[in-house]
């Protein structure tokens, strides 16, 4: 993952985001009604400054041409087998899931902006479980500027590396 | 519209049922929006043989996602101040989830008013699948 992203907040990619979490809030895609509210103009809903990643030409969980990956094609995993599962970000074996987000919002994201996420490690610690065997939780601590330097949101990720798939 | 203060009391609650009968394809439309494009969210054999999982299931940033659905059309857009989920469970396709604010505090900060409000998303079976916080920026 790139230590620094810098990506545009356009107005299409709000649309479709706000479509994959069923907002049809015109504020997200309807520049006409969004002249009129207090904000004038079309804003990003909660949680969309993750697409952050889209633009990380490093981020693990995107196929990459001309790489192996970890999904299924012919077969059930793009990767050769391996004895362990603990391995990549999130990715290997999908052993890897999201454990806690926060965010902070020190302003709304407005299309049209130009955002920069700077990203740095934070806490680690394991823990027992009952439903997912012994534990491993990482901390990453993201915080958007605006071309000015202005915090715009700073967002907190805990992911977690489970030894086994966790029960239903 | 924004919430006003004087309207609220600590213990109201506004829910709204955020998934019905949740899809695949919707899993598939947050891969390409998000750009998580984690095969266990959207590709069975994977989710299945590699991953030892009952099936795909959502990205947890989804159930947030929609959880901060009900959170705006609650206090208004754009006045989140803070949002934070731990996700407790996962939410397999076919789900239905309504998320659910309880308002914790009104409280005033330099003149502006402030909501704070816990958060608890559920499944069909009144099983918790996120649970949080978030604060809001609302009007007197």
């Amino acid at each position: 993952m790139a230590d620094e992203v810098t990506f545009p907040v356009e107005a299409g990619h709000i649309m479709l985001f706000a479509r994959a979490v069923g907002d049809e809030n015109p504020i997200y895609h309807d520049a006409e009604y969004a002249k009129t509210t207090e904000l004038g103009g079309i804003i990003a809903p909660p949680t969309f400054e993750r697409v952050w990643a889209q633009w990380d030409p490093a981020y693990v969980l995107r196929p990459k041409p001309g790489q192996p990956w970890f999904g299924s094609a012919a077969g059930p995993t793009g990767l050769p087998q391996k004895g362990s599962d603990d391995e990549g970000d999130g990715g290997g074996g999908g052993r890897g899931l999201h454990a806690e987000q926060r965010y902070v919002y020190h302003r709304p994201v407005l299309a049209g902006e130009t955002l920069t996420a700077r990203t740095r490690p934070g806490k680690t610690w394991t823990k027992e479980g009952k439903r997912a065997g012994s534990m491993t939780f990482r901390e990453q601590i993201i915080e958007i500027f605006d071309q000015q330097n202005e915090i715009v949101v700073t967002a907190t990720s805990v992911s977690v590396i489970t030894s086994r798939a966790v029960d239903q | 519209m924004a919430l006003n203060a004087s309207a609220i009391s600590v213990g109201d609650t506004y829910q709204e049922v955020v998934a019905e009968n949740l899809s695949r394809t919707q899993l598939v439309q947050y891969a390409g929006a998000s750009g998580d494009y984690n095969p266990i969210h959207t590709d069975t054999p994977f989710a299945q043989e590699i991953a030892g999982y009952p099936s795909v299931f959502a990205h947890g940033m989804l159930s947030m996602g929609m959880t901060g659905r009900m959170l705006t059309n609650y206090v208004g857009d754009g006045r989140l101040t803070a949002f934070g989920v731990r996700f407790t469970r996962q939410v397999f396709p076919g789900a239905t989830l309504t998320a659910k604010a309880t308002v914790a505090a009104v409280r005033q900060e330099d003149g502006q008013h402030f909501v704070d409000l816990a958060l608890s998303t559920t499944n069909q079976d009144g099983q918790e699948v996120c649970k949080g916080d978030a604060s809001a920026r609302i009007d007197p």
